[in-house]
Order: structure tokens, then sequence, then C-alpha cells
């Protein structure tokens, strides 16, 4: 097991090396840095443009450039910002847990809430409670995240106002300034998680429980449980110890590939509940045409699914043992 | 087994079988793949209303916003009116009638996921089937790339491209479809991987069938299926992006409209006009909702054995 942990991980790292060179030049293709000052009115003078430029490595070519701004990456200096002050390692660093909490609570909420409805409407196929949860999961997937999240913090402050009292929190991931004492500073993260964490998990959900469901079928259907069954197992032996543990595993690969997914997805939460994580720092890096910045957030995104995927594969030895000695 | 009793009933309907000659009797009147797959698709109940529900929106929003009074943009006497025979959606702070906003933000949306749609699945299925059809090392080299695509948030990368191409319809749905084909890519190449390896094309190879008929008569029919599948879903998703990216302001913009710039514009206003959050909102729901039956009774249409729900 151990050793396929390491050449899981070894497997990677030129994954990742190769996807941060398109990161740098799908970051090159997102716009001159220097356009913010060039519109600027009166327009700077010529020298003021060409230092900018200077600063920001703009004259130098594609892959030397790349190179250097790697090189620097792995001491952690990720490249200079359009706004002189901002250290953008600095900033990812302050904004990285802010959204991986999260990312992980909602992916932990959808992952439970999807197995146990999943599997409930597998074995009860075609029953009331089956298509109620098919019709809720369409209609979830066909919902936009933005509009939903829009839609319960709207919901989180009608009841508020109904309360008389700040209950449910609608703005920040947490409040400033922080209250005293560790834990209520826990319980204060854990109130400002409670909306987007609804919103964002709820997306996954219906998309999960759907597979599970399909997954779960084909196991139930498939011959070995019908073996097991016949050896005069005990039906719930069946289901948790022989079909469950098998439904699992194509869920483990699609939870990973949708990763990606969820982060785009924490990218529109953060933005209704105005958290300043990852997604508030991309957006506005977009918006300044800070190359480097959106750069960066690429590669640490990028980065966050693979060490996701890198999981996934590693609890799919857990779970299906062939695949260690593969 | 759908299969056997649709085409049982279908062959011995009551007077066939009361004047039917000796020779006739086990036999059913042949009938062609693709009137197999329109019977089961028109025997899905969701998928059909689904149909009906999503022509009608389309027609409402090409036909009805050429008819109806107000134009996208024409300003109104009327201010933040609540729905009314006048303005059945309301209109907004400036007077801009909704329904007219509504109508002109769904054609636009609706011609960027179609666009997306028909632009990946092009790509990525001649991508994935190459790669599926070759192997070796071209298969690894052109499915890594296509797995590098998926790596990266699509919402991500799509608004540093909008933001940069700028907010016309049809450069935003290019952005979106220069990311979606990876999926379909992956989706092809399965399909193509699974029917090499069938029995029945080995049985059609066997009877001694032409490459070509075994191409034109087995496997394109076969692979039709998912592509066409993949297309609907394509058309949900890139209409969740579409309005996700407008959302964000990186997407369509003014004077274009489209329903996520419209439900963008809305959210401040939710308390005193929610009538202009609520009804684009619906229209992308219905959309994307309608187009996921209609997915789901394809698949069943032309994979029947496959109990497999989407994911």
């Amino acid at each position: 097991m151990l050793i396929y942990a390491v050449r899981r991980i070894v497997v990677s790292i030129p994954i990742l090396l190769v996807s941060s060179f398109v990161v740098f030049w799908l970051g090159t293709l997102s716009g001159n840095p220097l356009t913010p000052l060039i519109l600027r009115n009166p327009p700077p003078p010529p020298h003021v443009l060409a230092a900018e430029a200077d600063r920001l490595h703009l004259n130098e070519p594609l892959v030397p450039r790349y190179l250097s701004w790697l090189g620097g990456v792995l001491r952690g200096d990720f490249g200079p910002s359009v706004i002189a002050t901002q250290d953008i390692g600095a900033e990812l660093g302050a904004r990285f847990w802010v959204t991986m909490r999260l990312i992980i609570v909602a992916m932990v909420i959808a992952l439970v809430l999807a197995v146990l409805v999943g599997v409930y409407t597998a074995v009860r196929q075609y029953s009331k409670a089956d298509y109620t949860a098919t019709f809720l999961g369409f209609l979830f997937l066909a919902m936009p995240s933005f509009w939903l999240a829009i839609l319960l913090k709207q919901g989180g402050i009608d009841f508020n106002t109904i309360v008389g009292d700040q209950v449910i929190y609608t703005i920040g991931a947490s409040s400033v300034p922080a209250p005293p004492g560790f834990l209520a500073r826990v319980v204060d993260i854990a109130g400002h998680l409670v909306l987007p964490t609804i919103a964002l998990a709820l997306i996954s959900y219906a998309a999960w429980s759907r597979f599970t469901r399909a997954s779960m079928l084909e196991t139930l259907n498939s011959d070995y449980v019908r073996l097991a069954r016949a050896k005069g197992l005990s039906r719930r032996t069946v289901m948790f110890r022989h079909a469950l543990r098998t439904a699992l595993i194509p869920l483990t690969t699609v939870t990973a590939l949708d990763v990606a997914t969820i982060l785009g997805g924490a990218v529109i939460t953060e933005r209704v509940f105005q958290w300043r994580g990852l997604g508030d720092f991309l957006i506005e890096s977009i918006r300044q045409f800070d190359t480097y910045a959106v750069t960066s957030w690429l590669l640490v995104s990028a980065a966050i699914v693979i060490a996701f995927n890198l999981v996934a594969d590693l609890l799919y030895g857990v779970l299906d043992p062939r695949i260690r000695y593969a | 087994m759908p299969d056997a009793s649709t085409t049982h009933r279908a062959g011995s309907a009551p007077a066939a079988v009361a004047g039917a000659a000796d020779d006739r009797e086990f036999t059913v009147a042949e009938r062609s793949q693709g009137r197999l797959v329109l019977r089961r698709f028109l025997r899905h109940r969701a998928a059909m209303v689904s149909l009906v529900v999503l022509v009608g929106l389309i027609l409402l929003a090409y036909v009805g916003g050429a008819l109806w009074r107000y134009d996208v943009g024409e300003i109104t006497p009327d201010n933040s009116a609540a729905p009314s025979l006048q303005h059945p959606f309301g209109t907004d702070a400036v007077g801009k009638d909704q329904l007219a906003q509504v109508l002109g933000g769904t054609r636009i949306s609706l011609q960027v996921s179609v666009m997306v749609a028909v632009l990946a699945t092009l790509v990525g299925t001649l991508w994935g089937s190459v790669a599926g059809y070759f192997g070796g090392w071209i298969d690894t080299l052109m499915m890594r790339i296509a797995d590098l695509v998926l790596t990266l948030p699509l919402i991500a990368v799509a608004a540093m491209l909008a933001h940069h191409f700028g907010g016309t319809w049809y450069l935003i749905g290019l952005v979106i479809a220069g990311l979606y084909w990876a999926y379909v890519s992956r989706v092809a190449r399965g399909v193509v991987l699974s029917l090499r390896e069938k029995e029945f094309i080995e049985a059609a190879r066997a009877l001694g069938a032409s490459n070509s008929r075994i191409i034109l008569r087995h496997l394109v029919p076969n692979a039709l299926g998912s592509i066409f599948v993949n297309l609907t879903i394509l058309v949900a998703l890139a209409i969740l992006l579409e309005t996700a990216l407008s959302y964000l302001g990186f997407g369509v913009q003014t004077p274009d409209t489209s329903l996520g710039l419209l439900v963008s514009e809305a959210q401040t206003a939710l308390t005193t006009r929610p009538w202009l959050f609520y009804f684009p909102g619906l229209f992308i729901i219905t959309i994307a909702l309608t187009i996921n039956f209609i997915g789901d009774g394809l698949r069943d249409a032309f994979d029947p054995q496959q109990t497999k729900v989407r994911q």
C-alpha cells in the first residue's frame, strides 16, 4: 500500500508541472496587466509604463518568464502583482483555508446525503421516495448555484428580521472583530458556514445521489450479491459489507473529478455571501488584469484538484485491494 | 426487458393475430433502429412533457418576443411596476418591461448554449474517437491534454478568457465550448473503446459484413445515442455556465442581455422588486430541467438495457 501511495504521488508531480505551464500560458492570455494603467486619465508618461512592464517581466519571452516564475513559486514567491504592495503568495495563503473549509464541509455534507439517499432510493427503486428524490435531484441540477445562494441568503435575512436578532449569518466568513475565546470563535465560524455550505452542497449532492443510486442498482443486480444472498447472509450484511463497498468505488472517482467544479461553485458562493476567500481573490485579480495573481490562483486550484484525485486514488486502493497490486 | 415487451406488443396487434397467415405467426414486422428509438422516446412521459414545454418556451422567446409590444431595452413610462396585464413580469427601476427582457435573455442564453453544445460535440467527438481509435501513445497524449483542461475550474478559466475577449454572446459561446470539448472527448473515447470490443460487432464481422457496413449500420447508430445524450447535457450545462459568468460580470454585457445578467442585476432588488429576480431564474431552471429530462428520455430510448442513471 505504501509503495502504491508513493508511486501515485510521484506520478502526479509531472502532471502538476505540465499544468503549471498551461496555466501560466493561459494567464498571459488573460489580458495585458498594463491595461488599467493605460486607461488612466491622464495617461501616465511612457517611462512609467516601461518601468511597470519591466517590473512585471512583460518583455521577456514566454518560456524563460515561465521558468523564472516557477523558480520563484518553489521559493514561495508567486511573482509581482499589479498592485505593487500586494504579495500574491501571502494573499493566497490567507484565503486558502477560508475556501478549503467551505469546500470540505460542503463535500462531506453532500457525500453523506448522497450516499444515504442514493442507497435508499436504489433499494426502494420506483417507490414514492425514489420518484421524489429523482425529481429533487433533477431540480437541483437545473438550478443555477448563484440563484439558489441568493435565495438562501435572502431567506436568512428575512428570518433574522422576523426574529429581530442576528441568528443566521449572511455575510462574511467570520465576524469582524472575531469573538474572544477559542470556542466562541469556532461557533462563530460554524455559524457563518451554514448557508454557503448548504448552497454549495446541494448542487453536488444532486449529481452524486443520482450516481450512487445508479451504481448501487448495478451492484445489487450483480451475481455476487445474489450469491451472497443465496448463501443466506442477512440483508443488512449483504447491503453494507458487499454491495455498498463496491458501489462506492466509482463514487470516489466522480467526487475527485468534481472538485474542480466545486471550486468553481465556491467562487460563486463566496461572491454571494461576500467571503474573502480564493474565489473573491480570483475575481478581483481578473478585473485588475493581474496576470501573476490569476496564474498563481489557477496553479493553487490545479494543485487542490490533483491532491483530491490523489486521495481518491488512495481510497480506491483501500476499497478495492485488486488495484493496489495491479 | 422493456425492449422485448415493446416488440411483442407492436408485432401482435389483435387484428394481425386474428387474420395472420401461418408463416407470419412468430415473426414481427421489421422496424428500423431509428423507429424503435423514436417509439421509446415517445413513451417516456417526463421527456415528452419536457419537449413540449421547451418547444413552447423557444417559440415564446423568438416568436413571442418579436410580437410583444416592448423590445429589449425599451424604456416604458412605468418603473418598478409589479406584474400586471400591461407588464406580465413587471418592470425594473428605469421602466424596462421585464417580459421583453426575459425573452431577450432567453434567446441569448439559448443561442450561447446551442453553439457550445454543437461546437464542443464536434471537436470533442473527433478528439475522443481519434484517441480511442488509434490507441497507444497518441491516445495517451490526447487524453492527458483533455485531462489537463478538466483539472481547471471551468468557471475560473472561462471568466478569465471572457474578460479578455469581451462580452458578445458568440465569443462567450466560443470560450465555453473551448473548455467543454474535453468532457465530450472522454465520453466519445469511452464509446469507441467499448464498441470496438462488443460481441455484436464481432458477430457482424463473422457474418462477413464489410467495414463500411459495420461502421454505418452498427458503430455510428450505437455511438449516436451517447453523443445525442451528451449534447443535451451540454446545452443544460452551458446555460448554467453562461448565466453564472454573466452573474459574475464576465459574461454577456449590455446592450445584449442574458438570463444570468438579469438575475445579477436583480439580486439587490430582491426585497423591493422580487419579480426581477424570480422570473429569469424560473426561466433558467425550466430550460435546464426540461433539457435534462429530454436527455434522460433520449438515453433510455437509445439504450433500454442501461438502467444506469445519468450523473
